[in-house]
């Protein structure tokens, strides 16, 4: 199992879900979040003065999935949330020890 | 009144004719009802005299002046709630609400009365309660044209809306740092005692100083008696009270605190413009048609072009079109054709309102740069043109430009020392400021122990 955690441009979600669904995703979690790369936010003017925004707004996707759609789905979300331009964010894939579904108590990959 | 009836008969008969064209013999029987009841309804009809009709006509646009007027109030408390951060904006609608409250119970005890006293000595008059009688004291003449063109019940309501936007001004300016008490108490100084105090030089009889200049000093709806006057008060609360923590860096770098809500600080605007053409267009103190809708136009183009203006001036000069400077421009325009909307046409006032919108522009930037930290552009506006709007009555409304100069630098620097004596001694009984952790906390919190919007989650925004 492995937790595949995506931060994009926010709005790329609905396309990046869409992918996602296509390739056998059946859950996610979606977090608001702000943060910079090498982009460093940009300069913003108001009343006059030049400010700059450090902190982008951005949305942080954090799907589990079975290791045998790992590839597929790191590669939905490249395809769905590229722009090309500069900010279109990371992957990061981890591994996870364990999941467990609340109401059933399933655990393992059938909890996915 | 008579040939109104007949001339509206007339149009009813002419239409009821051209109908019955194909049975023009019943039109006849038409014709004789109609006629019967033409005569009929001239003798039931009251006779109220042409003086009399304009009398009622003349009070009751001073009273949708003033109601207009009331309406600004709210357009105050929008546009500073909307140009401020949402931590402080319970606190910068209390202050707002706390004004249109005290500006008339104020006015009642003593302004109405120290601002028109009529015979004084032109620069003072000490002010009393306005009677509780339903007929406005004992002269019989204070309910009819004997009075003036309205009655003294609407003089009062009308100039009692008026002397609150004073105190509203400056509550803009100093914004997201005063101590609540503190503001209160200064306020209510300022509106009570300082506000009647100029406003009697022109406004409060011939024997006022201002009227007795040479050429006599032309101030007509208050560019100078009360924008000026709420721009340099609040001017010497700002010195007094120092910027927000966090806008100015070392090393000269200003760092903007954005307003939490542009559509507030919009819609705020608006009604300010809807509200100035009862602050401007009652002014006339009659419903003299000619004049009325001159003002209506002055006051409507000046905006326009104050607002045109400002965004032009914004994006060339900053580069980029600015809203918020924009909606500043509107009031600009407006704060400058006031003092001399009945007394140019409407491409001076064009221009007027053009150049408060250039000005405007340069006065925020010159008040960021010397640290005089207003987060709505209240000094500007107000003060600044409001000088320039007093000055362009010498230049285009055919005033002296030397007695406009003694006026407005007159009730200016007395609205400045006034109120500068006055916060400057509640600073040393009270205290003006919040402390550091309030201010970072929110003036919500700290003041009021509530919030504006408990449901939404606070930015970082300072």
């Amino acid at each position: 199992m492995k937790l595949v955690k995506a931060i994009i441009k926010p709005f790329k979600l609905e396309e990046v879900k869409e992918a996602l669904s296509e390739v056998g995703v059946e859950g996610m979690t979606v977090t608001e979040v702000k943060g910079f790369g090498r982009q460093k936010g940009h300069t913003e003017i108001y009343r006059g003065s030049e400010y700059t925004v450090d902190f982008l707004p951005k949305v942080m996707i954090d799907v589990a999935v079975s290791d045998d759609i790992v590839a597929k789905t790191v590669e939905a979300i490249k395809n769905a949330a590229k722009t090309g331009k500069i900010g279109d964010g990371k992957i990061f894939v981890v591994p996870v020890e364990e999941a467990i579904r609340i109401r059933t108590d399933e655990s393992g990959e059938g909890a996915i | 009144m008579k040939k109104l009836i007949r001339h509206k008969l007339w149009k009813w008969l002419s239409l009821g004719l051209l109908l019955s064209i194909p049975s023009i013999v019943q039109g006849q029987d038409a014709v004789e009802i109609v006629e019967a009841v033409t005569e009929a309804v001239e003798e039931a009809a009251p006779v109220i005299s042409g003086a009399d009709a304009k009398f009622i006509v003349d009070n009751l646009w001073i009273l949708i002046a003033a109601a207009l007027v009331f309406i600004m109030h709210l357009g105050f408390a929008t546009v500073e709630s909307g140009l401020t951060r949402s931590k402080n904006t319970v606190n910068v609608l209390f202050k707002n609400v706390f004004v249109i409250c005290m500006g008339p119970l104020t006015y009642a005890l003593w302004g109405f009365n120290a601002m028109y006293p009529g015979e004084f000595n032109g620069f003072f008059a000490a002010g009393s309660m306005i009677p509780n009688a339903t007929d406005f004291g004992d002269f019989t003449g204070n309910m009819t044209s004997a009075y003036a063109d309205y009655t003294a019940w609407s003089d009062f309501i009308f100039q009692a809306m008026f002397a609150a936007t004073a105190a509203t001004i400056v509550s803009g300016a100093v914004a997201e740092r005063i101590k609540l008490g503190s503001f209160m108490i200064g306020a209510t100084l300022l509106v009570m005692f300082a506000y009647p105090i100029t406003g009697s030089w022109e406004w409060g009889g011939d024997s006022g100083w201002l009227n007795k200049l040479e050429t006599p000093f032309v101030d007509f709806a208050g560019s100078s008696l009360v924008h000026a006057f709420g721009g340099f008060a609040a001017l010497a609360a700002v010195i007094l009270l120092g910027p927000r923590k966090g806008k100015y860096l070392p090393g000269g770098r200003v760092k903007p605190i954005l307003g939490h809500s542009m559509p507030l600080a919009t819609i705020g605007v608006f009604l300010l413009f809807l509200g100035w053409f009862g602050f401007n267009g009652g002014s006339v103190l009659s419903a003299d048609p000619a004049l009325v809708s001159l003002v209506f136009v002055t006051t409507g183009m000046a905006a326009a072009a104050g607002g045109l203006a400002t965004m032009c001036t914004s994006w060339i000069v900053l580069k980029k079109p600015d809203l918020s400077m924009s909606l500043n421009g509107i009031l600009a325009g407006l704060v400058g054709i006031t003092a001399g909307a009945d007394s140019m046409g409407p491409w001076s006032a064009v221009l007027v309102g053009a150049i408060a919108g250039v000005l405007v522009v340069a006065a925020i930037i010159f008040f960021d740069k010397i640290k005089i930290d207003d987060p709505v552009g209240a000094i500007s506006v107000h003060g600044v043109c409001g000088i320039w709007g007093t000055l362009a009555v010498g230049i285009f409304g055919g005033g002296s430009l030397l007695s406009q100069a003694i006026g407005t630098v007159s009730i200016s620097a007395f609205a400045f020392v006034s109120s500068f004596i006055i916060f400057f001694i509640i600073k040393m009984v009270l205290g003006i400021r919040v402390s550091e952790e309030e201010e970072f906390g929110g003036l919500d919190i700290g003041e009021h122990g509530q919030e504006a919007y408990p449901d939404f989650q606070t930015s970082t925004n300072g």
